[in-house]
């Protein structure tokens, strides 16, 4: 065993050691200098891939933010003109001409900047909010397909800080700077370009102050993009002690456990607090630095130009443009600061999200998918084994045959590998040797929509989606009648519990299906998985929770409808195993005994035994 | 709102003080650049160059260093303002009853301490400062304006009326459309959380694709929000840019009429359009600035929904704290009844009931009899709708909340575990238990596969201790209960997921913790039944008989029912 963690640290402590040090992160994000590296790049091509549908729009866009350049300089040209032409011909010959046609250019502009502005405000709006609509399904999906082991470390807390907080994130930058960013960049292309022609050695006094303004730039890119990766981190475990303690609120009340709660939740909120404003402040840094730059610029060229004045190279008039300009170029580099913080507070959210969307499934859809014609419901293991550490080896080779149509029951005693079979055989994950074949097909091959269709598990878990019990039956078949949904929970013996709500089926379950007690959520689980009509049939323990009448119901039905299917049964109530064609016992993993149940009982094996304590548990 | 900032009134004051100077010395330096071009240079005075460009030096360095440190205590107090909300609100969602907890959506509560709270953030950080900035530079420049041309000054000042009229038509329009974005957001997040969380159930059934296009539909309508929100905006930002640009036209055309009439020399002008071209970005931008203030206004108002729920389940005035070595343990229901908010039936319909002090009592009923209910009466996670529980003869509502949950200490069927160590999860009702106590816990419900996990005791179990079978969660979360050493023990069905081998060693180790603590157990299977001293039938709503196992078994035909495995089914 290794060393216990530290408890003076008591911050810390109360969260324990994760089994492996990965536990929180997608395998794409570690810490070396090169997999931050890989992790730029993917982020990088994930907004390309965002952006790359609207290629087109994004060019209008450009385009109308030119449009809207060009019209923010009509202005300063048509004062010009009034100036100089307008009002001499108004004094000289009462010539109004002139003004009128300057008011009416006014108009123009001024229609012209509202249409192209309300135009680039919507359609911003809906590239943005396009983009982020596929990234969010795009995340949504990966997140559906990733295994069973990758939520049992990631923790739901977790998919939902990459779909809210790194989303939000993202949002920003997609809402505000776009515009900023264009206008900035066509400022200074034009500016540059005004500078160079007026007085080039000006120009080039002021360009050298370029070198530094990149290296401040670049130091802010390194030293921000550490923090706001941090920043992610941090907010990520704020929400998932938020979302889990808040789902838990039951035990949090039953346990008085409020205020160690309000304790850690306020420490991971004062992180997240530093986390987040480091970021920031190193932006403030940066922009005062900015600031400090284009003023230093300004006195150079000011000495610089004023000597050259003075020398008689160049006009006062050049000079004084040249300063009119260079605070023209400078402001709106000071916008850009503040858009470049939130892209990188959004490419730190990326590089999370781009983590998800490139982790490797661990049980992946085959690439050419085979289907069932006619399925029988035939379970084969051939020499399979698996273990969720290496060190624990749960099955080391099993081997097993179920015909189709076959109710087989597994017994024995905790940790044995039943769970583990039941969730080999409905694909929750792959084995690590040998194979496993529904119907000849190995389950590695098979369309996982054919899987699901064939292989349905229940398991004690009884999780109720939010919405109405009739909404959470209908999804072991999407579309199913009215009809079909009252027939399946009368065969489960659900049907009067459900009638005797307030709103009967259409009574909202509430938050994970608070409104019903556990043996409750249990039936309309089952009836869920008996309007799904599956080939094979797993339970889990999914009768743990029931009454002796409601669990009599549910046998009585499962004699019906297992009649033709294949069901593999796992109870440590032997009252449900006893319907079963076939016992297997199994221990550490291998089978050690195998018959129908009365033969078992008769041999006087474990079984025999098993059966010999749970009778005198009855009495 | 405001209680929030005063905290930070100094920090906040001194702020937006150097918003103002940070302003002026930004001011200042075109005029001081133009008298260097004036004077100095014109006259080719070399020294007077250097003068002046010291002094433009300075105020340049003043310029940055003030930008600098207000961008940085702006930050700095914006986030301490939204983490000291967050707290609260946390704070008080801890407080709420269980039923609030039903309702809403985790989603949805996150979105509001997350989203929302950054909205209010970023508009403290950045809107706001802009709006005092900008209002400080309009109020400059329309008084220079003034002074130079008030006629003129006055047309200026008169496009406030329709930017006025604009800035209100966009009140009404968009808050409500930022606040269907906001829900909507809440929304996203509830179904991307409960999709992970029931991740198992959605693939043992292949849901994947169905979930994905509801998750779909969900977004689409969060971006089809967005999108309305924008075309709202579009209506009056580009108004707001409009009208900006026509008002510096009619002072352009109505001062160029004034200057070749002579009431205005060429230089006023040129000195006024200059000015009232300083002002056109902070107009323009007045619209961005406004659905900022907008969307933390609405922001504000979720975050206010929630808190000003008031928690149900609270002290009664004058509830008193009771001692827990004081506590006998003595519980009883009287003419206990309760219904569902939503529903005007009751589940418990006058349940009379008496457990004495160190008594075990067992509770047997059919499915949707009320067990789950009644149980979690007696610590409060739900009050009675009728009649009264009693603790020692007090009713319970008299009695300090936190004293009576330490006293009486629930454990429910579904075993909720945190992703925390286990030690953590283990002591929830005890943070003080020390290694003896959560060994001796961990003995009495045969859950020391613990010492068996990577990190023992430290080992983080995952979140609902997925990584754990449902017999270990379930005798994890029974150990918790143990660890409390409560007065009263309320235990739903806590061996519903043991195999009777297990569940026999657990039963004959409770039996020692039971024999001074008295007990409430939902029962399902006549082997639990063994823990306890009497059974009480829960028929409907109200008890409908009392008694021993056996004296039961032959006076109560639904007894017989509800208990006995003796059926058809499993005799065949």
């Amino acid at each position: 065993m290794t060393a216990p963690v530290k408890h003076d640290d008591k911050h810390v402590a109360w969260r324990g050691r994760a089994e492996s040090v990965e536990a929180e992160r997608t395998s794409a994000e570690l810490d070396d200098a090169a997999a931050i590296k890989r992790l730029r790049s993917r982020s990088r091509s994930l907004l390309g891939w965002m952006m790359r549908p609207h290629r087109r729009a994004i060019a209008f866009l450009v385009g109308i933010l030119v449009v809207q350049n060009f019209a923010s300089m009509a202005a300063p040209i048509l004062v010009m003109v009034a100036i100089d032409s307008g009002i001499p011909a108004v004094r000289d010959d009462g010539d109004y001409s002139i003004l009128v046609g300057i008011g009416v250019a006014f108009a123009v502009s001024a229609v012209l900047e509202y249409v192209s502005l309300r135009l680039y405000i919507v359609q911003s709006a809906k590239v943005g909010n396009a983009m982020l609509y596929a990234l969010r399904n795009r995340v949504f999906w990966k997140f559906q397909r990733l295994s069973v082991s990758f939520h049992e470390r990631f923790t739901s807390g977790r998919v939902t800080a990459r779909q809210s907080s790194d989303m939000e994130s993202i949002r920003e930058m997609t809402e505000n700077g776009m515009d900023d960013l264009v206008m900035a960049g066509l400022n200074i292309i034009t500016i540059t370009v005004v500078m160079l022609v007026i007085d080039p050695l000006l120009a080039a006094v002021t360009l050298l102050t370029f070198p530094l303004m990149v290296m401040l730039a670049k130091w802010f890119s390194r030293v921000s993009a550490i923090a706001y990766r941090r920043a992610r981190e941090t907010v990520a475990v704020l929400i998932v002690y938020f979302v889990e303690s808040m789902g838990g609120i039951r035990a949090v009340q039953a346990y008085r456990r409020e205020e160690r709660d309000k304790e850690i939740f306020a420490k991971l909120n004062t992180d997240n607090r530093h986390a987040q404003a480091k970021g920031h402040h190193q932006n403030a840094f940066m922009s005062g630095g900015m600031k400090g730059i284009g003023h230093l610029a300004t006195v150079v060229v000011l000495l610089f130009g004023g000597w050259q004045v003075m020398q008689g190279n160049t006009g006062v008039g050049v000079l004084a443009a040249f300063l009119l300009y260079m605070k023209r170029f400078f402001d709106p580099l000071n916008e850009l600061v503040q858009f470049y913080n939130v892209l990188q507070s959004a490419t730190a959210a990326l590089e999370k999200l781009s983590g998800v969307v490139d982790e490797e499934i661990e049980v992946a859809e085959p690439d050419e998918p085979r289907s069932i014609e006619c399925p029988r419901g035939e379970v084969r293991f051939d020499e399979v084994e698996f273990y969720y550490r290496e060190d624990q080896r749960v099955l080391p080779g099993l081997s097993l045959h179920i015909p189709g149509g076959q109710t087989v029951a597994l017994v024995g005693a905790t940790g044995a590998g039943k769970t583990t079979v039941a969730k080999l055989v409905s694909r929750f994950y792959d084995p690590r040797g040998g194979t496993i074949s529904l119907d000849g097909v190995d389950l590695r091959d098979l369309a996982e929509a054919d899987l699901r269709d064939n292989v349905v598990m229940i398991t004690q878990e009884n999780f109720l989606f939010n919405g109405t019990i009739a909404e959470n039956i209908e999804l072991g078949k999407p579309g199913a009648t009215r009809e079909e949904i009252v027939e399946a929970a009368e065969v489960v013996g659900a049907h009067e519990f459900i009638e005797a709500l307030p709103d009967g089926y259409d009574t909202h379950v509430r938050k994970r299906g608070g409104r019903l007690s556990a043996g409750q959520r249990q039936l309309v689980v089952f009836a869920r998985a008996f309007l799904a009509d599956p080939r094979v049939l797993i339970l889990d323990e999914a009768t743990s929770s029931l009454d002796i009448p409601s669990e009599r119901l549910v046998q009585r039905a499962l004699r019906t409808i297992l009649a033709d299917r294949t069901a593999i049964i796992i109870a440590h109530r032997l009252s449900t195993v006893e319907i079963a064609d076939r016992v297997l016992v199994l221990e550490a993993g291998r089978i050690t005994e195998d018959g129908p149940p009365e033969a078992l009982i008769a041999s006087g094996g474990d079984y025999a035994e098993l059966h010999r304590q749970w009778e005198d548990s009855l009495v | 709102m405001k209680q929030y900032l005063v905290p930070y009134r100094i920090r906040l004051g001194a702020q937006w003080t150097m918003v103002l100077l940070n302003v002026v010395a930004g001011l200042s330096i075109p005029p001081m650049v133009g008298a260097a071009i004036d004077g100095p240079i014109t006259n080719g005075d070399l020294v007077g160059l250097w003068r002046y460009a010291g002094v433009v030096a300075a105020l340049g360095a003043l310029d940055a260093l003030l930008s600098l440190t207000r961008r940085y205590f702006q930050t700095t107090t914006a986030m301490a303002i939204e983490a000291d909300i967050r707290d609260v609100v946390y704070g008080h969602l801890q407080r709420l009853h269980t039923g609030f907890h039903d309702r809403w959506q985790t989603g949805q509560l996150l979105s509001r301490v997350t989203t929302d709270l950054g909205m209010i953030r970023r508009f403290f950080a950045g809107g706001m400062v802009f709006l005092i900035m900008s209002t400080f530079m309009i109020t400059l420049i329309l008084a220079q304006l003034l002074w130079i041309e008030w006629r003129l000054a006055l047309v200026v000042a008169a496009s406030a009326v329709p930017l006025f009229l604009l800035g209100r038509g966009f009140f009404k329009n968009f808050l409500p459309a930022a606040r269907a974005e906001q829900d909507q957001s809440g929304e996203v997040s509830s179904v991307a959380e409960e999709s992970a969380l029931g991740i198992r159930a959605v693939k043992a059934l292949g849901r994947g694709p169905l979930m994905a296009a509801r998750f779909g539909k969900e977004a689409a309508h969060l971006r089809d929000l967005g999108i309305r929100k924008s075309y709202i905006a579009s209506r009056s930002w580009s108004a707001f840019d409009a009208i900006a640009s026509a008002s510096l036209g009619t002072t352009l055309i109505l001062g160029s009429i004034m200057v070749a009439n002579g009431g205005l020399s060429l230089g006023q002008l040129s000195a006024f359009i200059m000015l009232q071209l300083g002002m056109l970005w902070p107009i323009e931008a007045a619209g961005w600035v406004l659905a900022h203030g907008n969307e933390a206004m609405t922001a504000a108002d979720r975050i206010y929904e929630v808190l000003d729920t008031e928690p149900a389940i609270r002290d009664r005035p004058g509830a008193r704290a009771r001692d827990r070595s004081a506590i006998r343990g003595a519980l009883a229901f009287e003419g206990v009844e309760f219904a569902y908010d939503d529903d005007d039936r009751k589940t418990l319909r006058g349940v009379d009931l008496a457990v004495k002090p160190g008594e075990t009592l067992a509770i047997a009923g059919k499915t949707g009899s009320g067990k789950t209910t009644l149980v979690s009466l007696p610590s409060r996670l739900n009050d009675p709708t009728g009649g009264r529980i009693t603790l020692d003869g007090t009713d319970i509502r008299d009695i300090r909340l936190d004293s009576l949950r330490r006293a009486v200490t629930t454990a429910f069927e579904e075993a909720t575990l945190f992703s925390m160590s286990v030690r953590e999860n283990l002591a929830l009702g005890r943070p003080d238990a020390d290694e003896h106590d959560l060994l001796e816990a961990l003995r009495v419900a045969q859950a020391e596969f613990v010492h068996d996990l990577p990190y023992g005791l430290d080992t983080r179990i995952g979140e609902q201790g997925l990584s754990l079978s449902g017999g270990q969660r379930q005798r994890l979360a029974l150990a918790r209960a143990v660890v409390v050493r409560p007065a009263v023990l309320v235990l739903d069905d806590p061996l519903s997921a043991l195999d009777v081998h297990t569940e026999e060693l657990v039963e004959r180790a409770l039996e020692q913790v039971l024999q001074d603590t008295t007990a409430l157990i939902v029962v399902h299977r006549p082997s639990t039944v063994a823990l306890a001293d009497r059974v009480a039938l829960l028929h409907e709503g109200r008890i409908a008989a009392v008694g021993r196992h056996s004296e039961l078994m032959e006076s109560s035909p639904d007894y017989v029912e509800v208990l006995s495995a003796e059926s058809e089914e499993v005799a065949a």
